[in-house]
């Protein structure tokens, strides 16, 4: 299903014709209204006038989330106050919150992109909708509120936690489709057992989950424990929040919203532009953001872009499912680890639940990496020698899937830190 | 026959607390108890007064908690008997998982609680050795 045919089967020439004709617009409003932007261009010797075809975009400096930082709160705002008339901000884990302003036609925009991922999950005016990222400054809430508002789907403002409550509105108010993060609808999934409910009562029928990055075999889990089909949905505060990108039925990447977006694949390294189909990080410009517009902004996340045409008939690229972050990656002792790898290898242990964390230290100036996985009812025995079997069945399968040797520890349920319903996957102790 | 609660615990402070102090708010009262470690977890094994209770409301805090089939065995409380008994196992093959004692009874009996790989077969083998044993309902009443 599709939410807007005309703009998601656009023809490549004319969606080439309009993005370049909006991102001159994007690029001169940037440069004469944000004082970063300006000095950065000036820095680099490049004008608004010198971009002249879709290629000169890799003339243009980068936009990185240090520039978010140092721009705090409203330094990258185009629009003055009067014009912004909401404002979301990042948890800032990982320093100062990210913040991002809307105006009018913003949130408009961003409606219309949840939308149509929401659609494209099996969304129709019919559905009752689960909402259960949180509500509040995390784009994840009200990013999807409003777009199964636009679908003109019943919504079920339920935000985040209270596991309980949740899975009794999913079963007495006839959910048909939740949208959360994915490991949440893991924790769901528990609690809909603990609370001996019944699968067969339940109308629902599709998930859209994000706001982290989740393996293909978490896919899996998720929608045979449900038995529900599961999309993924991509954006972060700094683009916009969630509906930049999402999937379709192929579930074969996912459709970047190219009439407001444009994606590259840089090196991490050099910075420099790779073809398309090559492995790198994800670079994004906006193309109709009036408050915060972004001009080739880092994300961090690694992918490719893939432009062959799908199966379901919509013309916009897609990049593939984002298996990490290039500040995700840890190096254990020169080898690349990415919390999505462990991910992948725990969940072909049956029994195991995609719960865990890496913990990174350095003793006697040696690296070692110790996965926390947390013991489910499914793996649990009364006797040591079984648990000690399962450790060391998993230290063996990750030793061999990673390449490097890892301390595995079993630690209880629910032990390991979940914010705003997103797992924290890393904790390096290091001193380096 | 009776249950056995079983709880995974990390081997970090105040968890073994915590378990009992759940337990105790709840009025359930612990009649015996062992723990099996290693450096990193350890399995608490307990026998209460209501098994049931015990799983459910571990189960709320969060615990990841099971209940085991073990065997309540009378052994007499005299110097002798519990080697006695267990030369009778091992004549019958039976393999011990583990086992551990009572906190106390009210006759001349020691109660040792006895996890075994065949439940069934070791029924039978107790009938046949005269080994005696407690059924679930009279052992949650001690």
């Amino acid at each position: 299903m599709m939410w807007n045919k005309e703009r998601e089967c656009m023809p490549r020439e004319e969606l080439d014709k309009l993005q370049l004709s909006r991102l001159k617009e994007t690029v001169a409003r940037a440069y004469d209204r944000v004082s970063a932007y300006r000095s950065k261009m000036d820095q680099a010797g490049v004008k608004p006038q010198d971009i002249n075809a879709l290629a000169d975009l890799k003339y243009l400096p980068f936009l990185t989330k240090q520039d978010f930082r140092e721009n705090y709160p409203f330094g990258l705002l185009a629009v003055p106050m009067r014009d912004v008339v909401r404002i979301q901000s990042s948890s800032g884990t990982t320093g100062k919150p990210t913040v991002a302003g809307y105006t009018r036609d913003d949130i408009e925009n961003w409606a219309e992109l949840m939308a149509r991922a929401l659609t494209s999950a099996g969304a129709t005016d019919d559905s009752i909708i689960q909402i259960s990222w949180g509500y509040g400054l995390f784009t994840g809430g009200l990013g999807g509120h409003y777009g199964a508002e636009k679908i003109g789907a019943a919504v079920l403002p339920a935000s985040g936690g209270n596991t309980r409550r949740q899975v009794m509105l999913m079963h007495d108010y006839g959910t048909t489709l939740l949208g959360c993060t994915p490991s949440y609808a893991l924790v769901m999934y528990e609690e809909f057992v603990e609370a001996g409910l019944d699968r067969s009562q339940l109308k629902f029928k599709s998930g859209l989950f994000g706001a982290e990055p989740w393996s293909e075999n978490m896919r899996k889990e998720i929608e045979s424990k449900w038995g529900i089909d599961a999309y993924d949905v991509y954006g972060m505060t700094e683009l916009i929040g969630p509906g930049v990108a999402s999937e379709c039925a192929c579930k074969d990447g996912l459709h970047l919203a190219e009439d407001h977006f444009i994606a590259e694949i840089i090196d991490p390294e050099s910075g420099e532009v790779l073809p398309y189909g090559s492995h790198g990080e994800l670079v994004i410009t906006s193309l109709t953001k009036q408050a915060l517009p972004v001009v080739r902004y880092r994300t961090r996340d690694l992918t490719q872009i893939n432009r062959q045409p799908c199966a379901c008939g919509r013309t916009h690229a897609r990049i593939q499912k984002i298996l990490g972050r290039s500040d995700d990656m840890i190096i254990i002792r020169g080898v690349n680890v990415f919390p999505s790898m462990v991910e992948s290898i725990l969940l072909q242990i049956p029994g195991i639940e995609p719960q865990y964390q890496l913990v990174v230290d350095r003793i006697n100036n040696l690296d070692r990496l110790e996965v926390q996985v947390e013991v489910s009812e499914g793996v649990f025995s009364d006797e040591v020698r079984r648990l000690e079997e399962l450790e060391s069945r998993i230290t063996r399968e990750l030793d061999s899937g990673l390449g490097i040797s890892v301390r595995v520890r079993l630690v209880e349920p629910r032990s390991i830190e979940r914010s705003e319903g997103k797992a924290k996957r890393i904790i390096d102790n290091r001193k380096i | 026959m009776a249950k056995q609660i079983s709880v995974f615990l990390e081997n970090k402070a105040g968890r073994l607390s915590h378990v009992t102090r759940v337990l105790g708010d709840a009025k359930v009262n612990i009649r015996a108890l062992s723990i099996a470690d290693t450096s990193d977890f350890g399995i608490l094994r307990l026998i209460v007064n209501d098994p049931e209770k015990a799983y459910r409301i571990l189960k709320e805090q969060g615990f990841t908690v099971s209940q085991t089939e073990v065997i309540a065995v009378l052994v007499p409380d005299t110097p002798g008997s519990l080697a006695t008994v267990l030369e009778r196992m091992a004549e019958e093959n039976l393999n011990i998982e583990y086992l551990y004692a009572f906190l106390g009874t009210k006759d001349d009996n020691a109660l040792i609680i006895f996890k075994v790989e065949d439940i069934e077969r070791a029924k039978e083998a107790f009938a046949k050795q005269g080994i005696r044993f407690l059924d679930e309902k009279r052992l949650y009443e001690l």
